[in-house]
């Protein structure tokens, strides 16, 4: 398709205007971490560049603390995800029971469920259960995803079930060809599920804030609230500084997947 | 010794009508055993419960003497290949065709041997290290057999496997799986819907349709003595010629579509029945050219003509069936062209119009059988 000069220009400005909209305030932030108090309070161009402001939010706060901690909940909870959602995707696809499809359909209606409906219940059994301010009360809630076995079984299902058959055949059980044949081939789906995972809950902000009463567990995400409300006059420098070490990780899981994701892994499997 | 025994299996699934049928069979060691019918006839499903991928409703599977109806596939000791291959895709050749040996703990070295073994027999020497995409679909195929090579198994299974390869390359591997299978000494047991691949590679031959055998014999029987119209027609390409017929009421000739007279001639027609109706069939190679000929000439219009080069397929109308007639040779006949065409009595195949049954194969086809042989 050929444009002309003046509807090309138009579709151009158009353009440039929504991504100044949507990459903006992300700009913004990066710039005001790097200014000093004076300069953004009075609203002028930065006159300065400086580091400042992530030292101090290193060392006013306990930021490592609080990534440590984001880090090691995501982590679980994507583990947790893939193993959980992985199990039940192949039981859907490769095992046939009676009420199978049933099953699964009742599964998937509880995406329509949202996670603010679940909240209380799911408060009273972590409080029950003494798991306040402790990782398994961040993390356990999230193992079991509606979607991620979704997304899992639409991708072995892609996997001719003549290789159950084959390896029927040869002798295979399924915990052995979920291991060497199911995950690898649906390796890619795997690592968009993982992403997808981290990043939710990389992210979290209403269940840490519920689960936790101190810093000893809590995530960066409330920490980054913290920044904002300790002080009566906010240091915003730093609270963007802080803003933007928390996204760094999310950019660096979102580069470092887009290339993977693109191997294409399944061809070949047949004709 | 019988290798595989099939005692009045059934299949239907959801306690529905059967799927298959009070299926008996023997199938002895060393055969190349082919199922061979139309999709929906159940020969893949009567593949699978002898593999063991489907329950058996009813009767007995023996493999080796020993009843398995209710062992798992890898306790009946046999390999199988499927239509698509079935290849891991995240796995090299070689790994593909060890991956079952590995399951079941063979010897490290063993394994090697036999992947050796099975790598020069099918000439995969080369491929080894490639994964089954870079694969060609005729090399994919000989990977699928490697790993039944390897697997030692005396019984093989193969379901359809050459029906994703071309013309040309099919031709070859029907040749390859053949030797392959005399070679090791293999009971074979083959699904396919082309009778062609049914005719030049089995030994003997299953035909089922509905899930009901039509017939179970060697190739030539089933050409030849078709025991029913529907077996008749299956086998041999172009399909043999049929048409209705009666007696006329003198008894004195064979009267075909109300159109074509035939003489009666006592010897060959007494086990006929005068008062059914019949239908009769006649091969196309059979209808000679009768251009120089006397006896049992009919002048037909041709509605169509095929030069094959070496032979010239011609079809022409019999009342309300359309005949083919397979003359060697090349002849110059054009559309709507009148030629003589004899008809001998001695190559009709008698049938009962009702029941489809057969009454009396071609006298003139069986003689011809005994010279050959």
């Amino acid at each position: 398709m050929t444009l002309s000069l003046g509807k090309k220009i138009t579709f151009y400005i158009l353009l440039i205007i929504s991504a100044l909209l949507l990459a903006g305030p992300m700009l913004m932030a990066i710039v005001m971490s790097f200014m000093t108090n004076q300069d953004i309070l009075s609203g002028s161009l930065p006159t300065a560049l400086t580091f400042d402001n992530y030292i101090a939010a290193f060392e006013k706060f306990p930021l490592m603390k609080f990534l440590l901690n984001s880090f090691i909940v995501s982590t679980v909870i994507m583990l947790g995800q893939l193993i959980l959602a992985s199990l039940a995707a192949y039981a859907f696809v490769f095992m046939e029971f009676k009420g199978r499809d049933l099953l699964f359909f009742i599964f998937i209606g509880t995406m329509m469920v949202p996670f603010e409906a679940s909240v209380i219940p799911n408060f009273h059994i972590i409080r029950d259960l003494n798991w306040i301010d402790t990782y398994p009360g961040l993390t356990v809630p999230f193992f079991a995803t509606a979607f991620g076995t979704f997304l899992l079984r639409q991708n072995f299902k892609q996997i001719p079930k003549e290789l159950r058959e084959a390896s029927l055949i040869e002798g295979i059980g399924d915990f052995k060809f979920f291991l060497t044949v199911v995950l690898p081939v649906a390796k890619s789906s795997l690592i968009t599920l993982g992403a997808y995972g981290f990043l939710t809950s990389w992210n979290m902000y209403l269940w840490p804030l519920l689960a936790t009463t101190n810093d000893s567990v809590r995530t960066v995400q409330i920490g980054l609230k913290q920044l904002q409300t300790q002080e009566q006059l906010n240091d915003w420098g730093m609270i963007m500084a802080g803003a933007v070490t928390v996204i760094i990780p999310t950019l660096i899981l979102l580069f470092l997947g887009q290339k993977r994701l693109q191997k294409g892994l399944t061809e070949g499997a047949i004709k | 010794m019988s290798q595989v025994e099939l005692i009045n299996i059934s299949k239907s699934y959801d306690k529905q009508k059967d799927v298959l049928d009070g299926i008996n069979l023997t199938i002895e060691e060393g055969e190349f055993f082919v199922l061979v019918g139309p999709s929906g006839s159940g020969k893949s499903t009567l593949l699978r419960m002898i593999a063991g991928l489907e329950d058996i409703t009813g009767g007995f599977l023996k493999i080796g003497g020993h009843t398995v109806n209710h062992l798992p596939p890898k306790d009946r000791n046999l390999s199988m290949v499927f239509q698509n291959y079935a290849l891991y895709p995240h796995l090299t050749v070689e790994q593909n065709i060890l991956f079952g040996l590995k399951a079941r703990k063979v010897d490290k070295q063993e394994q090697q041997k036999r992947l050796k073994d099975a790598a020069e027999m099918l000439g995969l020497t080369d491929l080894l290290k490639r994964k089954p995409r870079e694969l060609s679909g005729g090399q994919r195929q000989r990977v699928a057999l490697g790993r039944s090579v390897v697997s030692h198994a005396p019984l093989c299974l193969m379901d359809e496997p050459l029906s994703n390869l071309d013309a040309k390359l099919r031709a070859n591997m029907r040749v390859e799986i053949r030797r392959l299978q005399k070679r090791l000494g293999l009971t074979m047991i083959y699904v396919t819907h082309d009778q062609v691949e049914a005719m030049t590679m089995g030994d003997r031959i299953m035909v089922l349709n509905d899930g009901k055998i039509q017939q179970v014999g060697k190739p030539i029987t089933l050409y030849n003595e078709p025991e029913n119209l529907f077996v008749a027609t299956f086998i041999g390409s172009p399909k043999m010629n049929l048409a209705d017929a009666a007696f006329s009421e003198d008894g004195r000739f064979l009267i075909i579509e109300n159109n074509i007279k035939i003489a009666v001639d006592s010897a060959l027609f007494t086990n006929i029945p005068r008062n059914r109706k019949l239908k009769i069939g006649i091969r196309a190679e059979h209808l000679f050219p009768g251009m120089t000929k006397k006896e049992n000439i009919h002048n037909v219009e041709v509605v169509n003509v095929e030069q094959l080069g070496n032979e010239t397929m011609i079809a022409f109308e019999v009342g309300s069936e359309l005949w083919t007639a397979k003359w060697t040779g090349q002849w110059n006949i054009q559309y709507s062209q009148r030629i003589p065409i004899q008809i001998l009595p001695e190559y009709l195949l008698f049938f009962d119009a009702e029941s489809g049954k057969l009454i009396q194969s071609a006298q003139e086809g069986k003689r011809q059988e005994v010279v050959s042989v």
